[in-house]
């Protein structure tokens, strides 16, 4: 196991050291440390293809009721085409509500998995490794999510074509002066980049896929396809490095622009709440912020029912942790910033507006309460503790209350806000009704889904990244000290 | 031969405005304004081009009434035409009026939101005209389908009417040929309509001549609204 013991053995029959100090820290290290715990050939194929040819009923029970979701959110989208915009809970001057909610909520946990896996490996973070193809699924699963929101909000959903640059008749353009339009380009670049990023890290897993397969059949011919031939020789290694180099770094401006994109939708407007200037890097930090927690929270699920305790460790809990942390902080940097600014400019509507959150009406008041405990409480009283940092307990906790609490500040930001404006007479308040909550939970059904869908057929776990990192991690003796090393 | 462009302006006397809400009702039958049933307009979505604001000031044992009427102000700078992702609102240049274009809106109520005045009316759900009612929609103005934004077009369906017949005739359009239908009905002529590129037309003169009461709403916003309000005294209401 350490490397100067090294002979021709693999490193999984390596015998631990004889002497009982320096035993005990490699044992230590091998518990501690994914890519320092090497096993035999095939055990990690083993575990991450299990899922994918064993269904317990417990599964089939839980595709039944995603697959029931996804069948609400289409009849209450008909519903509402068939009967009118007006079944939703919107009304002047509440325009945009739960819809842009979803919108805004679905991106935003869509963005994290960008950052971990291509920030993350730009930057050489090593516990990225197991976690990084749920990360990614998230972006594409979420962002899948996210794109239906702007044409079920529609009033004539199947018009939604206008806004595409197509060539007609009458050569109208979309306006390139709407922000909808930059949202439009935006998103649909980050949605095929992200997608293409998650398709690309993918490719070397579906042939180890391909080779396990014995039996010819649909499945064999699925990953035949689908591996497109990579045979894992030193030439295609070679491009699939550099591909994956290109799209790391091209894909980390293009999730920088995506969500301040989407915060110019508000700050655009010279809606009292919206036109802010720090938007954008608040939209940013608040994305990244749930979206680790979604990250999180996926990671528990997943460790949990798929068995997947070898790769999900400690450290991956403790780094994850700590990011959610900062993001905590930062988050609440910004939050407070585009409160202050405003207090102190003393304009009337953002005055009532900051009274509202404090003081009131009802709901106001009570989710502003609770957006300062799931955001700010919860995540800082339990996770500045490593003990904590590491229970699955407590991050599922947290990894639920920053997604409430993040959803409630879109909730925030978006209804309470439009329900101030210049003009008293037009104020108002937006009240929910039932399709949103039904069209809401389909979309949260849709992503499960999309999971359960892909747990089906390929790896969630990119079995290569860690035996890649294995092989790049050794232990070394400097003195009586064992040290973790690693070779670019 | 090309039309002269004009500046069409209108000029609300608040000291004059009762607040009797003819103008709403003759707009509502010339512009084929849907009529929303109660129920949804205790919930705000009431659809009135124009509407009467009265704003409630207690003074002592009196309490005064401020009435102000609120229509699409027709912003030279708007800001619900740049957020439109399909050019559904825009500006025509020649008549300087801010335009509703329904069959290309998709109703994504961006221009709701970005309106400073809120005077963009939502179609909720498909309109309805009770019998007889639906035997008197303007065959002039288009009826809105659900799903699309609405809103005063200051009645562009007379001034297009009123410059056809200037066309066919060869000659300019004189601007006091056009009338919307609120500046027709209003009992005390509280509304005045015109062009203010006429520095002949009446518009022009109670303009010049009110100097000291003119304002336009929310006018630090730089919207450039093409509606000037004149400032009233005080209506006292019984304690």
């Amino acid at each position: 196991m350490l490397e100067h013991e090294l002979g021709h053995q693999p490193a999984w029959e390596q015998p631990l050291p004889q002497e009982p100090r320096t035993r005990e820290q490699v044992e230590q290290f091998k518990e501690k440390k994914l890519l320092l715990d090497v096993r035999e050939p095939g055990y990690m194929d083993d575990i991450v293809m299990r899922p994918a040819y064993t269904a317990s009923p417990r599964l089939w029970i839980g595709f039944l009721l995603a697959g029931l979701g996804l069948v609400v959110l289409g009849a209450t989208w008909l519903w509402q085409m068939v009967g009118g915009i007006g079944i939703y809970g919107i009304a002047r001057p509440v325009m945009w509500s739960i819809y842009i909610v979803n919108f805004v909520y679905f991106i935003g946990i869509g963005h994290a998995g960008t950052f971990i896996s291509a920030a993350f490996r730009a930057m050489k973070i090593q516990f990225r490794a197991p976690i990084s193809r749920p990360a990614e699924l998230l972006t594409v699963f979420g962002l899948t999510a996210a794109g239906l929101f702007p044409l079920i909000h529609l009033g004539r959903s199947w018009k939604a074509y206008f806004l595409i640059p197509y060539p007609n008749a009458r050569q109208i353009w979309p306006s390139f002066h709407s922000p909808l339009v930059w949202d439009l380009m935006a998103i649909s670049t980050y949605l095929s980049c992200s997608a293409l990023f998650a398709y690309l890290s993918l490719l070397p897993d579906l042939a180890m896929a391909r080779d396990r397969e014995t039996r010819p059949g649909w499945r064999k011919r699925l990953y035949e396809i689908t591996s497109l031939g990579f045979r894992g020789t030193q030439q295609e290694w070679h491009l699939h490095t550099v591909a994956m180099d290109v799209f790391t770094y091209a894909i980390i401006p293009v999730m920088f622009s995506v969500h301040t994109i989407v915060s110019w939708d508000f700050a655009m407007a010279i809606q009292p709440g919206w036109h802010s200037t720090v938007f954008g890097p608040y939209f940013v930090v608040g994305a990244l912020f749930s979206g680790a927690a979604a990250v999180i929270l996926i990671l528990m699920i997943i460790r949990k029912y798929m068995h997947l305790e070898y790769f999900i460790r400690s450290e991956h809990m403790n780094g994850m942790a700590m990011f959610l942390l900062i993001l905590s902080f930062t988050w609440a940097y910004f939050y407070f910033n585009d409160y202050l600014v405003p207090w102190y400019g003393q304009d009337p509507a953002e005055k009532v507006l900051s009274f509202q959150f404090a003081r009131g009406p009802f709901p106001a008041n009570v989710l502003w309460y609770l957006l300062l405990i799931c955001n700010l409480a919860l995540p800082w009283g339990l996770l500045w503790n490593r003990k904590w940092r590491t229970s699955p307990l407590v991050l599922t906790i947290v990894g639920i209350s920053v997604n409430v609490g993040m959803y409630i500040e879109r909730v925030l930001i978006i209804t309470i806000s439009l329900g101030v404006n210049q003009m008293p007479y037009d104020w108002g308040v937006y009240r929910l009704q039932l399709p949103e909550v039904l069209i809401t939970t389909g979309a949260f059904c849709l992503v499960i889904f999309l999971f359960f869908l892909f747990s089906r057929f390929f790896p969630i776990i990119p079995v290569w990244e860690v035996k890649e990192g294995q092989e790049m991690h050794r232990l070394r003796q400097i003195g009586r000290a064992v040290v973790d090393t690693r070779v670019e | 031969m090309e039309l002269n462009t004009h500046k069409w302006t209108m000029v609300i006397d608040q000291d004059r405005c009762t607040g009797c809400s003819a103008c709403v009702i003759a707009c509502h039958a010339e512009n084929n304004v849907p009529i929303v049933d109660e129920n949804q307009v205790w919930r705000g979505r009431g659809m009135h081009w124009i509407r009467i604001e009265r704003y409630w000031e207690p003074d002592g044992q009196y309490v005064k009434a401020r009435l102000l009427p609120v229509l699409c102000q027709q912003c030279d700078s708007a800001p619900c035409e740049p957020v439109c992702p399909v050019f559904a609102t825009y500006h025509s240049e020649r008549q300087n009026l801010n335009v509703q274009v329904y069959n290309r809106c998709v109703g994504t109520r961006y221009c709701s939101n970005n309106d400073p005045y809120k005077v963009r009316y939502f179609n909720f759900f498909p309109p309805q005209w009770d019998e007889p009612l639906n035997q008197q929609l303007n065959p002039d103005v288009t009826v809105r389908s659900a799903g699309v934004m609405e809103k005063c077009s200051f009645c562009v369906q007379r001034i297009a009417r009123a410059e056809q017949a200037a066309l066919a005739e060869g000659r300019q359009l004189d601007p006091s040929e056009v009338v919307p239908a609120c500046v027709q009905t209003c009992p005390p002529s509280a509304l005045l309509f015109g062009d203010l590129n006429d520095p002949n037309s009446q518009i022009a003169s109670v303009l010049a001549g009110s100097k000291g009461r003119q304002y336009r709403l929310l006018e630090d916003l730089g919207t450039q609204p093409s509606v000037y309000y004149l400032k009233g005294g005080e209506t006292n209401v019984g304690a």
